[in-house]
């Protein structure tokens, strides 16, 4: 990954050796800096970004669910041929064959909730992730009480990820529909969601049924070895 | 005799003050809001999801339909999430091009909004005269990339293709008479740069006009002096960005602080308020157009000197030319898997941030090493702002509301995503 500029890296300096026991650096962004923090010490760690001098983080400019459960999994495996060539059907409803992702990064659990900070001040930004230890029922503090911003941010991730955030005044459902069943932005969730809707001319109202269509994929998902952008391997030559 | 009691307004979702379709439960005290909520999503469309499902460059012209009345300005922040992960660094024209483009499509979109805004608070004429600009520069996004809104020109390492030579122009027809045809294509003789040029010495003059109808207008000020006042402390605790917060004092523009392709090689200033009511507001949005004109010409002096490449030269990203696929079997297949797989973007996680018209529009870009996103989020800026409505309207008239939202510049694209 690319080097962090000489201004982030002493605030990644400041930041670890002020709250180095509760946060883990993640070097996946290029240019950019990212902090794991667990979910208990999420609100302390949050209070401290914000009022001390050298972080300042006084604006919450995002934040969101993120869904690990097909990280680094393909819809599409290429390696094998038969003798009539590959296969292109992507198989739904199961997981995919590749056992043991081959990515860099695991997560370590299902669910993360992801906030974007920024400071005003010290003009710089701090990306926080925060993975909810439980799979099935997720849960996160909420952090309303330091950045006002949070609260529809929340609600939203609340909606679509079904991530639950305790202290939130008015966790309620934001973006789908009134009545909506479900996390639609869950991996989990089709695609082409579990109802569909139209006016009942017989009954004279709008009815809810199971959706009739079928999913498609026009392109599997494939992950290729690409290395021509390893910064090690960039602009050099075979000898 | 009965006590009166607070009663709930449902505002919306099908009122024209409205801005598409928000519904507001608003509950009030006479005429005076205690509590507004605002109920959105009627427009949700899931476009997150939906570029998890699709190579990275389709996604492309969904961004366009986030917030419809600054198309370009979406594709940015949405293009350069990709290209910090890929660590490309677009062409230095393409560079200008998209930055030409980004001040175009501000000016757009702060022409919408003056309009609307004028409109919704009783200047019937605003909606006229910015329509009448509106014009020009949608066919500047129609001889750029053939459409005149959803223009899907932005690509990963540049821009689809280069300006122009010539400008589309006005067929005869039985509606236009022989001088009113030579008039409207008097501009358009030339290339598109000329085209532009013609419109940045004009557009001044239209944005004095604009302000004699509403800087010192008695009505005007009446209606946008004071109301949604917002303090700096509590426009940083609520997320504002752009002529949201800048009207609240704060002189923060990503274009100067953390500028992004060539801003910092641009002169321009950054309008500030000082009270951060609407009517500030106004003031630095209208600030706003005359400084995106004022880069607009920057731009075309540098474009017209320096011709060059507009995208890069990597096969795996941007497609070959038509003749080179004829008669060249690697492009044929570079072509073939660049509209089919698309290309792998490395593993890792970006946010790039763009100064879009509306506040800070930033892409937040989750990828697993395929050739899909494993998660897009789009930071909206109008999200924040909408959710400060309840703090910005209570104990305000209910006429006021429709000013708040006017000033808020709500395009609900954007929100409900």
């Amino acid at each position: 990954m690319t080097q962090l500029s000489p201004k982030l890296e002493a605030l990644a300096t400041g930041i670890e050796s002020k709250l180095g026991s509760s946060l883990t650096r993640h070097d996946s962004s290029p240019g950019e800096l990212t902090y794991i923090v667990s979910p208990d010490e999420l609100v302390a760690v949050a209070t401290t970004l914000r009022d001390d001098e050298a972080f300042r983080f006084e604006m919450l400019m995002d934040v969101c669910g993120v869904d690990y459960l097909s990280y680094g999994r393909a819809e599409w495996d290429s390696d094998s041929a038969t003798n009539t060539g590959f296969s292109r059907g992507v198989h739904r409803g199961q997981e995919s064959e590749i056992e043991d992702p081959d990515t860099k990064y695991s997560p370590p659990n299902r669910f993360a909730s992801v906030y974007h900070l920024l400071s005003i001040e010290h003009n710089h930004r701090l990306r926080i992730k925060c993975f909810c230890t439980d799979n099935e029922r997720p849960m996160v503090d909420s952090v309303v009480s330091i950045w006002s911003s949070a609260e529809w941010y929340e609600r939203e991730a609340f909606d679509l990820f079904g991530i639950v955030y305790v202290g939130n005044p008015d966790l309620r459902r934001i973006l789908t529909d009134y009545g909506f069943i479900g996390h639609p932005f869950r991996k989990d969730f089709p695609l082409i969601g579990n109802v569909e809707m139209r006016y009942d001319p017989g009954k004279g109202r709008v009815v809810y049924e199971p959706v009739s269509i079928e999913p498609r994929t026009l392109v599997p998902k494939t992950i290729r070895d690409d290395n021509r952008y390893d910064p090690d391997l960039k602009d050099k030559t075979d000898a | 005799m009965p006590e009166i009691q607070n009663f709930t307004l449902n505002f919306g979702p099908q009122h024209p003050a409205a801005h598409g379709v928000l519904r507001l439960v608003l509950e009030m005290d006479g005429e005076v809001i205690q509590k507004a909520d605002p109920h959105i999503g009627l427009l949700h469309r899931a476009t997150e999801k939906l570029a998890e499902s699709k190579p990275f460059n389709q996604t492309i012209g969904y961004m366009d339909r986030l917030d419809y009345v600054s198309m370009m300005c979406n594709e940015h922040g949405y293009v350069m999430a990709i290209e910090k992960l890929l660590g490309i660094t677009p062409p230095l024209r393409a560079q200008y091009i998209r930055v030409l483009f980004d001040e175009i499509t501000r000016i757009l979109n702060h022409l919408m909004w003056l309009g609307a805004h004028g409109l919704d608070v009783g200047a019937m004429t605003m909606f006229l005269f910015c329509f009448r600009e509106r014009e020009d520069l949608m066919d500047c996004y129609e001889a750029v990339s053939g459409t005149r809104m959803h223009a899907t020109y932005y690509r990963p390492g540049g821009v689809y293709r280069d300006l122009p030579e010539t400008m589309p122009k006005y067929q005869p027809s039985k509606h236009r008479n022989e001088s009113d045809l030579k008039r409207l294509n008097e501009d358009r003789s030339g290339s598109l740069l000329d085209f532009i040029e013609s419109f940045t010495e004009r557009f001044p003059g239209c944005v004095d006009e604009y302000e004699t109808l509403l800087t010192d207008n008695r009505i005007w000020k009446q209606r946008t002096v004071n109301i949604g006042v917002v303090t700096p402390e509590r426009a940083k605790q609520l997320g504002f960005s752009g002529p949201m917060l800048r009207g609240s004092g704060i002189a923060w523009d990503l274009r100067k602080k953390q500028p992004y392709e060539v801003y910092s090689e641009l002169d321009f200033d950054i309008p500030v308020g000082a009270t951060g009511d609407c009517y500030d507001r106004y003031l630095v949005r209208v600030e706003e157009m005359r400084q995106s004109n004022h880069i607009v010409k920057q731009c075309v002096d540098w474009l017209r000197a320096n011709p060059g490449p507009v995208v890069l030269d990597d096969r795996k990203l941007s497609p070959p030319s038509r003749i080179e696929m004829k008669d060249d079997m690697e492009s044929l297949i570079h072509h073939f898997k660049l509209f089919t797989e698309g290309y792998c973007v490395p593993e890792g996680e970006s946010y790039a941030a763009v100064e879009h018209p509306k506040g800070e529009f930033g892409v937040y870009l989750v990828s697993d090493g395929a050739n899909k996103p494993y998660r897009v989020k789009v930071r909206a800026p109008g999200f924040a702002h909408l959710s400060a409505m309840n703090e910005m309207v209570e104990g305000h008239m209910l006429a006021d509301v429709v000013a708040v939202i006017g000033t808020q510049d709500i395009v609900f694209g954007e929100i409900d995503r």
